[in-house]
This record gives structure tokens, C-alpha cells and sequence, in this order.
């Protein structure tokens, strides 16, 4: 089933940039940290989970047409980041739990 | 007929310049956005598009952490997107190894940004239908295309 990145929100996602993207929908999920494998790999309108929280994953999650950006364990977003994320409508969202855990719960909204 | 079309496809309909700085990582990506836009406008295949932009967006990255600087050119035809990026020093020492997937010669800091994974190269060859590198110790040239079919 396909989710809007708003629906995450209510799942223990806390939205932290991007607000005018939370409109996407959601067809998949990817996890990786390499910048050019989720380039090369991820399908559009994905859910990207990722440690990096520096500036350049907005543009990648722009030109791979990423829905939205899932950092796990509350590490923190850099400024740049945030700011650039605002401005391109890309949604950024923490999360307390692991990847893992981050990903069965967007299975279980998915199913 | 199929002469005038050959004259139109051979013709620059748009083009686009960049300077890009080496080791600028905070404006990484900024010729590959605009790019986006531009393709976006003319309502281009949205594989073309995207394939355009990953391919852009290798290259632009490459000269951010492999070289002193450089310079990209994207133009684009009736019936191709050509995108050129030069740069200055230190140049690939060796062509067909840094082809291979997961082979990158980044330092350890760039990696730890998730960069460097060694899929640059492979990655604009992948999204091209041609591409061609030339390189010496003064810098490296990279022309791709991208065929609207």
C-alpha cells in the first residue's frame, strides 16, 4: 500500500525539515550510506534511511526523485542541511529507533 | 525532411556553464539540481531526466574531491543531452581500474561522508549511452551523452 510522508508523522517519525514535501508519496524503502549507491540504486519515490546528516544528501534524495529522508538513533541534522531541505521540499524526518527498526515499522503502515 | 530534422538534432537548443570548485562539498550538486530544473521545463522522459542527472552529478562530484577544479558544460540537442566536464590535475592514473566498481582512490574523511564509494565512474557510464574520458597529470575530460529515445 502506498503511504504519504505525513502518515509517518504519527508513527514516532518527528518531521525536521522539508515541510512542504509531506505530501510525497511512498513506494519502497532504502537503506544505504553511500551517496552513490542510492544514486545508482534506489527506485524513485523511496523512503531513504541514512547516518549521514550533511547537506549533500538532500541533493542526492532531489535527483534520485527520493520521497523523503529518515535519519535513525536522533543523530542530529546539520543546519546547512536542514536549510537546504526547506528550500528544495525534501522532508527530513528523525527517528529514535535503529534503521531496522525504522524500516518494520514503515513495512507494517506499507502492508 | 530527414535532412532538415538532421540539421535541427545537430543544433544547440540550450546550454548550460558551471564553474565547479574542488573540495566545495556545501554547493555539491548545484549544477546537477539546475540541471533537473532545466529538463524538467522541456518535459523530457522522466528516465532521461533522471539519468541525465545521475550522470551529471558523478561527474560533478569527481572534480569536487578528485581535482583542483574545473568546468561543466551541458548542452542540449534536438535529440541528446551532451554533458562535458573538465577539470584541472592530478588526472586518472589509471583509466580502466577506476572504471571498476568499488575501486576510488578518496581519502578516508570524504568516505566517511558516504562519498568515495567507488561507483562514479561505473555509475556515468551506466546512465550514458557514450561516454569518453581522456586524462593526463594536467586534468581529466569527461563527455557523455544522453540520447532522447
Amino acid at each position: 500500500m502506498r503511504i504519504k510522508v505525513v502518515e509517518l508523522v504519527e508513527k514516532g517519525f518527528r518531521l525536521v525539515a522539508g515541510d512542504n514535501g509531506i505530501d510525497k508519496e511512498i513506494e519502497g524503502v532504502y537503506i544505504c550510506d553511500l551517496l552513490s549507491w542510492v544514486m545508482a540504486h534506489a527506485k524513485a519515490k523511496s523512503a531513504w534511511i541514512t547516518i549521514q546528516t550533511h547537506v549533500n544528501i538532500v541533493a542526492v534524495a532531489l535527483l534520485a526523485e527520493i520521497s523523503c529522508i529518515i535519519i535513525p538513533e536522533d543523530a542530529k541534522l546539520d543546519e546547512e542541511a536542514k536549510k537546504k531541505a526547506d528550500e528544495e521540499g525534501i522532508p527530513i524526518l528523525s527517528f529514535t529507533g535503529t534503521s531496522y527498526e525504522a524500516a518494520i515499522t514503515l513495512y507494517e503502515m506499507m502492508k | 525532411m530527414g535532412l532538415l530534422v538532421e540539421v535541427v538534432n545537430e543544433m544547440v537548443l540550450y546550454s548550460l556553464d558551471f564553474d565547479v570548485k574542488a573540495r566545495d562539498f556545501d554547493s555539491a550538486g548545484e549544477v546537477s539540481s539546475n540541471l533537473r530544473s532545466v529538463l524538467k521545463q522541456l518535459s523530457l522522459n522522466p528516465d532521461v531526466v533522471r539519468r541525465s542527472c545521475i550522470a551529471c552529478y558523478e561527474a560533478e562530484m569527481n572534480i569536487i574531491i578528485h581535482s583542483y577544479g574545473g568546468h561543466m558544460e551541458i548542452e542540449i540537442f534536438g535529440d541528446k543531452i551532451r554533458i562535458t566536464a573538465e577539470d584541472t590535475g592530478p588526472g586518472i592514473e589509471d583509466i580502466e581500474l577506476a572504471m571498476k566498481e568499488g575501486y576510488s582512490t578518496a581519502p578516508e574523511e570524504i568516505r566517511e561522508m558516504g562519498f568515495g564509494a567507488g561507483m562514479g565512474l561505473p555509475n556515468m557510464k551506466e546512465n550514458s549511452d557514450f561516454m569518453d574520458i581522456k586524462s593526463s597529470k594536467n586534468g581529466t575530460t569527461v563527455v557523455m551523452e544522453i540520447l532522447f529515445k
